[in-house]
C-alpha cells in the first residue's frame, strides 16, 4: 500500500519533467484528464514494441498476447467496480462513446413515443445531447430534475417526476464536472427502480473520486473514461447489467461484433463483443490494467482524506475573497471546485494563472445549460488528483490573489 | 501620410520588446483593454456576437470612403486588449491592405497562443470576420 504523497508523485513522469516548453505547471485540470503513471506509459510502450497485433482475430502467439492484454484491461475494470461478470464490461473509447452507445441501443429496443428520459440539470453535454438526439428520433421526451442553489439534487422533484410513471431511463452524473458534489446515486437508483425505470450513472468523475460497487449500488448502467483514471486516452467503459445488456441490439456493425454473416443477414456475437465493432483501441484499453493497479495500490482512504483537507482549505480561502462565488458548495465535495469572481472574467483569470504556473480550466465546462441556470457564461475550475499537494493549493491561492489584483 | 500596416505592427512589436516580463505585457494588455471604448449596447446584437467557449467578442464593421472601420468589444479584458491591438492595425484600411496583411506580429509579441485555433476566445473568428468583411466590401467596390 503506497501511503506517502512523495512516493505517489515519484510514479508520475510529468511531475518529474521540466514540463511543457520548459515550464512546470501545477496541474489542476485533472477532471479533464489525468497525468499518467510510469507503469501505464511503460506498459503501452512495451506493448507497442512487443505485442502489437489485432485482437480477437488471429491464432498466432502475438495476437493471443495482445488479446490477453486487452482482456486483462476488461478484467481490471470488472474488479474495480465489482461487476459480476466480464461480459458486463463493454470497452468503448470514452464516456461520450459509452452514452451514445447506450442511448442508441437502449433507445432502439425500449424507448417509444411518449416515454420519458430523466436527467438532472447538472449534466455534461455528453449526458444531454445523446438523449436529445434519441428523443428526436423516437418522439420520447426529456425531463430534468433540479439542481438546487447549493448544487445538490432536488430528490423530491426527481421522485415526483418518476412517480408520474412515464420515465423509462434515468441518466445522471455520479459527480458533476462543474459542481463537484458526490451525488446520492444510491438513493436515485432505488427511486428509479421503484418507479420502473432503469438508471445509467455517468461516472466520468465519480469513478475517480467516489468509486462504485455495482452490486452495492445496483445501477443498470455505469460509464466512465479511462483517461480520467490514469489510463491512456481513447478508452472508456460502459458497464451494463448482464440480463439487460443481453436484450440489447448492436449499434455499429462491422468486424468482431458478429456471429455469422451472409450477404443478406447477420447474427450477432454475444455480449460484450456485440457492442465492440471494429478494431478497438486495444493498447490504450490494455492500460486500464496498470491504471487500475495504480488506483488500488494507493491507500485510497488516506488519499481521499487528504483531498478532503485540501478541498476544505481551498474553499475556505476562496470564500475569503471578495466577490468570489463557488458553484456547488453544498454536500459532500470531491476535490473539484468551480467559481467565478465579480469584476474578473473567467478566461482572464485562467490565462494569468497559466502565466503564473497553474493550469486550471475555464469556460463553459461542456455544461452550458447548467451555467445558464446560474447566470454565467463560464466559470474557473480547479480539480485535483491523487498526486496534488497542499503546497500546490497554497501556490494556487496566492497566485489567484495576485491575478485578481491585476484584474480588479 | 498614414503609416502602413507593417509599420504599425512594427511599432507594437517594439513597444512590447521594452517590457521586461510577461507580467508587464499582460498589465499593458489589460490597460489597453480598459481603454478600448465600450461598444454601444445596441450594436452588441446577437448577429454581431462571435461566440467562443472562453470569451465572447462583438465586432461591428463600417465601410466608409473605401475604408473599413471597426468597433469591437469582449467580455474578457485580455481579449479586449488584443482586440485593441488588432484595431490599431486594421482600422481605416482599404480592403486590399487588410487582405494583404498577416498577423505574425502577434507571434513576435509572445501572444501566439491567443490566436491559435485551439484558443476558443473568439479572436480567431474575429480575424476571419475582419478578412471576410474586407473581401465583401472589395467585391462591392469592384
Ligand atoms: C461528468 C462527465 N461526463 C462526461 C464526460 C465526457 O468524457 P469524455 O470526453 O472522456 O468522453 C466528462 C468529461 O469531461 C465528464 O466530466
Amino acid at each position: 500500500m503506497i501511503q506517502n504523497k512523495e512516493k505517489i508523485r515519484s510514479l508520475f513522469p510529468y511531475l518529474q519533467s521540466a514540463g511543457c516548453g520548459g515550464r512546470q505547471l501545477i496541474y489542476f485540470d485533472n477532471a479533464a484528464t489525468t497525468q499518467k503513471p510510469r507503469s501505464v506509459i511503460d506498459a503501452a510502450t512495451r506493448w507497442l514494441a512487443d505485442s502489437n497485433a489485432n485482437v480477437h482475430r488471429a491464432v498466432y502467439g502475438l495476437a493471443a498476447a495482445a488479446t490477453e492484454h486487452y482482456e486483462a484491461g476488461r478484467e481490471a475494470v470488472r474488479e474495480l467496480i465489482n461487476a459480476q461478470a466480464r461480459e458486463e464490461i463493454v470497452i468503448t473509447s470514452g464516456t461520450t462513446a459509452s452514452i451514445n452507445l447506450l442511448a442508441n441501443v437502449y433507445g432502439q429496443r425500449y424507448i417509444r413515443p411518449g416515454d420519458e428520459i430523466l436527467l438532472s440539470e447538472g449534466e455534461h453535454h455528453s449526458n444531454i445531447v445523446p438523449w436529445q438526439m434519441l428523443c428526436e428520433r423516437t418522439g420520447a421526451h426529456l425531463r430534468y430534475f433540479s439542481v438546487k442553489e447549493d448544487g445538490q439534487w432536488d430528490m423530491e422533484e426527481a421522485e415526483r417526476i418518476l412517480s408520474e410513471g412515464k420515465v423509462r431511463m434515468v441518466s445522471a452524473a455520479h459527480i458533476s464536472n462543474v459542481l463537484g458534489i458526490v451525488n446520492p446515486v444510491a438513493e436515485l437508483t432505488v427511486l428509479a427502480h421503484r418507479y420502473g425505470a432503469v438508471i445509467h450513472i455517468d461516472g466520468a468523475q465519480g469513478i475517480v473520486h467516489a468509486g462504485i460497487d455495482v452490486q452495492e449500488i445496483p445501477c443498470d448502467f455505469y460509464s466512465f473514461s479511462g483517461h480520467k483514471l490514469y489510463a491512456l486516452t481513447g478508452t472508456g467503459v460502459l458497464y451494463g447489467r448482464r440480463d439487460l445488456l443481453e436484450t440489447l441490439p448492436p449499434w455499429m456493425g462491422g468486424g468482431e461484433m458478429v456471429d455469422t454473416v451472409t450477404y443478406s443477414s447477420t447474427t450477432y456475437a454475444p455480449i460484450p463483443l456485440r457492442f465492440e465493432a471494429g478494431t478497438p483501441n486495444f493498447i490504450a484499453a490494455a492500460t486500464l490494467r496498470p491504471a487500475v493497479d495504480f488506483v488500488t495500490s494507493i491507500d485510497i482512504a488516506q488519499v481521499r482524506k487528504n483531498e478532503e483537507e485540501m478541498t476544505a482549505w481551498l474553499m475556505h480561502e476562496m470564500n475569503s475573497i471578495d466577490g468570489l462565488r463557488i458553484y456547488g458548495a453544498g454536500g459532500h465535495k470531491a476535490p473539484l471546485v468551480s467559481f467565478t469572481v465579480e469584476g474578473a472574467h473567467h478566461s482572464d483569470i485562467a490565462v494569468l494563472l497559466d502565466k503564473m504556473g497553474v493550469a486550471v480550466r475555464s469556460g463553459q465546462m461542456c455544461s452550458e445549460p447548467l451555467l445558464n441556470k446560474f447566470g454565467q457564461t463560464g466559470v474557473v475550475r480547479v480539480s485535483l488528483a491523487a498526486y496534488n499537494t497542499m503546497q500546490e493549493c497554497e501556490v494556487f491561492i496566492s497566485s489567484l490573489r495576485r491575478v485578481l489584483e491585476m484584474l480588479r | 501620410m498614414q503609416q502602413t500596416i507593417k509599420e504599425v505592427q512594427q511599432e507594437i512589436v517594439d513597444s512590447f520588446a521594452a517590457f521586461g516580463d510577461w507580467m508587464d505585457r499582460y498589465e499593458y494588455l489589460i490597460e489597453l483593454g480598459r481603454d478600448l471604448p465600450v461598444i454601444d449596447e445596441q450594436k452588441k446584437q446577437e448577429e454581431r456576437l462571435i461566440k467562443g467557449c472562453q470569451s465572447r467578442v462583438w465586432l461591428d464593421t463600417e465601410y466608409r470612403d473605401g475604408r473599413l472601420w471597426f468597433t469591437a468589444d469582449s467580455d474578457a479584458i485580455i481579449t479586449k486588449g488584443i482586440i485593441s491591438l488588432l484595431i490599431q492595425v486594421y482600422n481605416g484600411r482599404t480592403p486590399d491592405e487588410i487582405l494583404a496583411a498577416d498577423n505574425s506580429f502577434i507571434d513576435e509579441i509572445g501572444l501566439r497562443e491567443n490566436l491559435s485555433p485551439t484558443r476558443a476566445n473568439g479572436l480567431v473568428a474575429m480575424m476571419e470576420q475582419i478578412r471576410g468583411d474586407a473581401l465583401k466590401f472589395k467585391s462591392q467596390q469592384d
